[in-house]
């Protein structure tokens, strides 16, 4: 027996209902962007290893960039309004999200937060509009899961800062016409906004990434940058700086994951119900229904707990332990739906014809960045037995 | 200085399976709804005129009859550029027909006496593609229809029409009413600040006692076209399936099938 679904993958708890007007015009006209102008050639940049930065500018103009911020060009969006974006964005590839979150989220923010009005008057108009492209620079490659033992310091000389060192896995690293870099200084560790052009700073991209592949990662080097005194962020001292900045992009990840693990699903309904084996769609055998009833309960229990973060956000309830347990709880069911996914299209899946490998493989490396999966565990096993350990 | 009114109107969703209410005789326009999408080549024609500089547009108004979700569609159609709107909207224009809608629409661009009138083609859902015309008609103007190009001359309007034979060239004067062809242009996305900001722009909400409109035109009162019944469509039949196994010997089979039927 045969009959028309009765579930949208797209949309399984009617969580549209949800969403207020603007939220969900929003939601649309990312949607439309990712699928008429951004699917047709990601596996394409997916397979050379590249991103167009003219996509900046596009973006620019539809106003993405810096969207839950306020002035300066911005468009003010709400914080759910802003994560559907990165969901939309990521249901086409985790690099095209990476592209916006790291220039709102990793750039944009800290210098609308915690910047001098001169930072934000030079800076934040540009990168809105996409003109300026920002980077965000606190892994170093020897400190990644602990920032506090970062190498890369800033030194007074006269009323000059002289930044030394090194960041590593640097999204938008080369492009970037700006850079919020985090270094240690006397003072405890603080942000400095260095433009890209300044003398002594370098990149070179890091080659060979199975993974992200439609997306810059770049090292970032620090060879005696001297900066004036007006280069360092005033309102960000000590590491609560960048980990306030990492938690406003992880929200954008919470929603984003729960976008790709949508794109997954969808294509794996779409395959099991066409393609035939043994004379029946491979959806009307048992173990196909079981992964497909598996994936759907992860894509709506990942939707859901986005969506609920985004509100608590704006009720000012939301606490790093919830983004913590987002991005532990949404990215590893997220991997898991585009495994399994990979798993309904057979061979079809691991081509790039496809949407779910690309997926699967981009995951991997949201698994370990912005917190691995593991220092989200220990957030969540802190906060629950109020026990620390991460040492 | 010249000012554009856009003819809009909300729609049901392209998703959303159209039947008549055979209670009512009108179209059931329940579910999810949204800016008819023939509009948004509307809206985009006139900000190609603002942008441009081809006319010296300083404002575009969106204007609309419709049940209170219609604020929806005006919302819409600012946050794609439309500068301000108004919404007619009264108990008493349930029901009304073409003539009635465009006698209604007519009588709010005299308040607005824009030097321009735009609309879309059709209606994605009642589709009788001729509120464009009954405005014109109505207002006494040059009203065209099917535009897909537009050239401006100072006051003159040189329009390629898009007929069953072939294109027309079309000169107008201003003021006049002008129904676009979904050919005429690529509507732009509406940017994300421009959809957050939607609510702030002006929006003027008029009943038909505001407009002093005539009820006795609109609505149910003022309707001359009645619905009688409508049928299925005769079921088609089956078309026929080329598996493509052979490539040469597909090409055959499909020669020989149009051959059949006189079409080559």
């Amino acid at each position: 027996m045969s009959h028309d679904p009765t579930l949208n993958p797209g949309d399984v708890l009617g969580l549209d209902a949800d969403l207020r007007d603007d939220e969900r015009e929003v939601r649309d006209t990312t949607r439309r962007l990712v699928r008429e102008k951004l699917l047709p050639n990601v596996a394409e940049w997916f397979e050379q290893a590249t991103v167009p930065v003219e996509l900046m500018r596009e973006f620019g103009a539809l106003g993405l960039l810096g969207l839950h911020l306020d002035g300066y060009g911005c468009a003010g969006a709400s914080p759910t309004a802003y994560g559907l974006v990165c969901q939309e964005l990521e249901a086409g590839d985790t690099g095209l999200r990476s592209l916006v979150s790291v220039q709102g989220s990793l750039a944009m923010f800290p210098i609308h937060r915690f910047g001098s009005d001169e930072q934000k008057d030079e800076w934040l108009p540009r990168m809105a509009t996409g003109e300026a492209i920002g980077c965000f620079g606190l892994t170093e490659p020897d400190s990644g899961s602990d920032p506090g033992s970062m190498r890369t310091t800033a030194r007074r000389d006269g009323t000059d800062w002289i930044l030394h060192g090194q960041k590593m896995w640097i999204t938008n690293g080369s492009i970037a016409d700006v850079a919020v870099v985090w270094a240690r200084t006397d003072d405890g560790i603080r942000g400095f906004v260095v433009p890209t052009d300044t003398k002594g700073f370098s990149t070179q991209d890091i080659h060979g990434k199975l993974s992200l592949r439609a997306s810059i990662t770049s090292e970032l080097l620090l060879d005696d940058v001297r900066l004036p005194e007006t280069a360092m962020l005033p309102g960000a001292r000590g590491l609560g700086g960048p980990l306030t900045v990492l938690g406003e992009a992880r929200l954008g990840i919470c929603f984003g994951v729960a976008g790709a693990a949508r794109a997954c699903l969808e294509a794996a309904v779409d395959y099991a119900r066409t393609r035939e084996q043994f004379g029946k769609p491979i959806g009307a055998f048992q173990l196909t229904q079981g992964k497909l009833a598996e994936m759907v309960s992860r894509v709506a229990a990942a939707q859901l707990l986005a969506l609920r973060l985004g509100r608590m956000k704006e009720a000012g309830t939301l606490t790093p332990d919830h983004v913590s347990l987002g991005k532990y709880s949404n990215v590893s069911s997220a991997l898991e739906v585009a495994r399994t996914a990979r798993t309904i299209l057979g061979g079809n899946g691991i081509t790039l014809e496809y949407p779910v490998m690309r997926h699967a493989a981009n995951l991997e490396t949201v698994l370990t960045y912005e917190g691995t999966h593991e220092v989200h565990a220990l957030v969540l096993g802190k906060a629950l037995t109020g026990i620390s350990a991460f040492t | 200085m010249t000012k554009i009114v856009v003819l809009v109107k909300e729609v049901p969703d392209a998703a959303v399976q159209k039947q008549v209410d055979s209670s009512t005789g009108r179209l059931d326009r329940s579910g999810e709804k949204t800016l008819n999408p023939f509009d948004t080549h509307a809206i985009e024609a006139a900000l190609q005129l603002k942008e441009s500089g081809a006319l010296d547009v300083d404002e575009v108004v969106a204007v609309t009859v419709g049940p209170s979700s219609a604020v929806k569609a005006l919302h819409k159609a600012v946050s794609l550029g439309a500068d301000r709107s108004i919404h007619l909207t009264d108990d008493a224009l349930v029901g009304s027909d073409v003539v009635g809608t465009g006698y209604a629409l007519a009588e709010l661009i005299k308040r607005e006496s824009p030097d321009l009138v735009l609309a879309g083609q059709q209606s994605d859902d009642g589709q009788s593609y001729a509120v464009g015309a009954a405005v014109a008609e109505y207002l006494g103007w040059p009203g065209l229809t099917q535009v897909i190009k537009l050239d401006v001359d100072g006051q003159t309007l040189t329009c390629e029409r898009q007929a069953e034979y072939g294109y027309d060239t079309v000169k107008v004067t201003l003021p006049a009413v002008i129904s676009v062809g979904d050919a005429i242009n690529e509507p732009r996305y509406p940017s994300l600040k421009a959809i957050m900001g939607a609510k702030k722009k002006p929006l003027e909400s008029l009943s038909l006692g505001d407009a002093e409109i005539d009820a006795s035109k609109v609505g149910e009162a003022g309707r001359k076209a009645v619905w009688t019944g409508s049928q299925e469509p005769p079921a088609k039949a089956a078309g026929e399936l080329i598996e493509d196994e052979d490539t040469a010997e597909t090409v055959e089979k499909i020669v020989a099938w149009l051959d059949d039927r006189k079409l080559i």
